[in-house]
């Protein structure tokens, strides 16, 4: 049962955040078939799908991470919101300001760089729903009077640098950087890197988070090990995101250092979920079998992942990869594999925790279903971009057509897994779409443990 | 970086280029990286695919001086460095040194 309380601003951002994922990968595939079949929906260029697509997925990254963050302080940590006024706030100003950016995006209106190609006026709003966010958050955290367990410090240092990389990404307005080619491209890509950064930190904070409530157990957030994690977090934030740009002129000690960075993260990361799988119960397992499973899937992809990220961070071999597919594989199977995994997770947790079992019906077949088909097609749409990647980083002709067609079979595996890649993740964001619901629709939300499902 | 250049970089994200193409690798892999494409093929070439478009790329209807501007500004791109490096060091290590580096 419910309790009666005021906000439910989390459940809010999350089912939005379901929506963002599912047109996303929509405009994911269909960015897919347009690299086999440039004619296919001429009417929507690939200059459009792409920002479409890549602004739609970050967009869940942050929507389904915040409304975790907005949902479990009043609810699992006895934290009353310092303002629901601010929270609703950020909640229409981002759903303005994203639909005035699809709207850019639809129609042809550009202006901006790689990855935030909208008109810059348009970060304005961004900046002034991250300002209420991390407001709020501090103010609210702050009435913790308690030692702060990890997941704090890693969603508060997300919001922070969020800021300051965000800030970063709009350096090239300033003509001192925009007139220097190496100088803004090196920026540019640092600010990137590192916003991919105050993202983890986002999301690893609420794996921690899971990791606690689900093994009824604080320790994964208070180990020597989870700080450690958040440090080289931190560390890895700052200074490892030079392996983006390898093979723009620069220092070689820039170079070497990044290389140094980026072989350690993740493995920490992955180290800490699996101690934990160890230690939990079989009926804590069953309790939250679909998060397990999802956090499981995560640890997976952290592996997978990890092998790949060591192959591309060496500069040796970053010569033959950077600037192929493998590049894509790289952040498809880190933002799906082990993002999207663990932001699944966290809906699924909510969806347990706050509904009784009749309600939810624990582990459906379809959501198996989904959970398979999803991870077996991303698989092979991983797998399908590296082959590309190294058709194209081997490939020693001069013309850019005819390295398209050696590597054509690989990128029609990969639209074709993409396609059931999509309707394994739809399959799943129905369900939690669907739920979320219920669990808003049964109440609001207050501070305080729920009640026993 | 000259205005003409400078009219070229806003013409090139006014049309979202880079989700297609890519400067030292970075950007969007439909089609070929840029960074060099003057030097490597002549503006004539750059300018005729821009005016004209081609199988998979689309003709974007630029005015003859937005033409001049993205080749103006793919030439001041081109003289910053070369991509992919052809002159470089392998450490024993891993570590690579370039050519273009600031020495």
């Amino acid at each position: 049962m419910m309790m009666k309380g005021k906000s439910d601003a989390g459940l809010r951002f999350m089912r939005l955040g379901i929506l963002a994922l599912a047109a996303g990968m929509f405009f994911g595939v269909i960015g897919g078939f347009q690299f086999l079949f440039p004619e296919f929906l001429r009417e929507l260029l690939f200059t459009k799908t792409r920002p479409l697509h890549v602004s739609l997925v970050v967009s869940w990254i942050f929507l389904i991470a915040i409304g975790g963050i907005y949902f479990y302080l009043p609810r699992h940590r006895k934290l009353g919101l310092w303002s629901e006024k601010a929270a609703n706030w950020h909640f229409w100003i981002f759903i303005v300001t994203g639909l005035a950016i699809l709207g850019c995006y639809l129609s042809g209106r550009f202006g901006g760089r790689e990855y935030f190609e909208f008109p810059p006026v348009l970060s304005i709003p961004i900046f002034v729903t991250w300002m209420l966010f991390g407001v709020n958050y501090f103010m609210t955290v702050r009435q913790d009077k308690k030692t702060w367990p990890v997941y704090y410090w890693m969603w508060g240092t997300g919001i922070v640098f969020f800021f300051i990389t965000y800030t970063e990404a709009h350096l090239w307005l300033i003509p001192y950087f925009r007139e220097n080619m190496v100088r803004e491209i090196m920026v540019q890509w640092k600010s990137y890197g590192a916003l991919t950064g105050s993202w983890n930190m986002l999301v690893y904070g609420t794996a921690l988070f899971l990791a606690t409530r689900i093994g009824g157990n604080e320790k994964p957030a208070r180990s020597k090990l989870a700080f450690g994690l958040y440090f080289l977090g931190l560390f890895n934030l700052m200074f490892g995101w030079a392996h983006h740009t390898y093979l723009v002129p620069s220092e070689t000690w820039i170079r070497t250092f990044a290389y140094a960075v980026s072989m350690t993260e993740l493995f920490i990361f992955g180290k800490i979920i699996w101690d934990w799988r160890s230690s939990l119960e079989d009926w804590q397992k069953n309790r939250h079998c679909n998060a397990y499973r999802f956090l499981i899937a995560a640890d997976i992809w952290v592996f997978v992942n990890l092998g790949l990220a060591l192959v591309i961070s060496v500069p040796a071999f970053n010569l033959i990869t950077h600037g192929t597919h493998i590049t894509v594989a790289h952040a498809m199977g880190s933002t799906i594999g082990i993002n999207t995994m663990i932001l699944l997770a966290s809906i699924f947790y909510v969806i347990r925790e706050e509904l009784p079992l009749e309600a939810h019906a624990g582990c459906t077949r379809q959501i198996k279903t989904g959970f398979w088909l999803a991870n077996g097609s991303l698989a092979v749409f991983f797998t399908a971009l590296i082959f590309a990647g190294i058709g194209k980083g081997t490939y020693s002709g001069l013309s850019f057509q005819d390295m398209m067609l050696t590597i054509r079979p690989f990128l029609l595996v990969f639209a074709v897994s993409g396609v059931f890649l999509m309707l394994g993740v739809w399959i799943m964001l129905w369900h939690g779409f669907r739920l979320l619901g219920v669990v808003q629709a049964s109440g609001r939300v207050a501070v305080g443990q729920p009640e026993p499902a | 970086m000259s205005d003409l250049a400078r009219q070229g970089q806003q013409v090139f994200q006014d049309h979202n280029c880079i989700a297609c193409h890519q400067f030292y690798g970075l950007g969007g892999y439909m089609g070929p990286d840029l960074t060099n494409v003057i030097s490597n093929r002549g503006d004539l070439y750059a300018r005729a695919f821009i005016a004209s478009g081609t199988a998979t790329m689309p003709n974007l209807g630029l005015a003859d001086d937005e033409i001049d501007a993205v080749v103006a500004y793919l030439a001041f791109v081109d003289q910053t460095g070369t991509y992919p490096a052809e002159n470089y060091d392998v450490q024993w290590y891993g570590a690579v040194a370039q050519e273009d580096d600031p020495q």
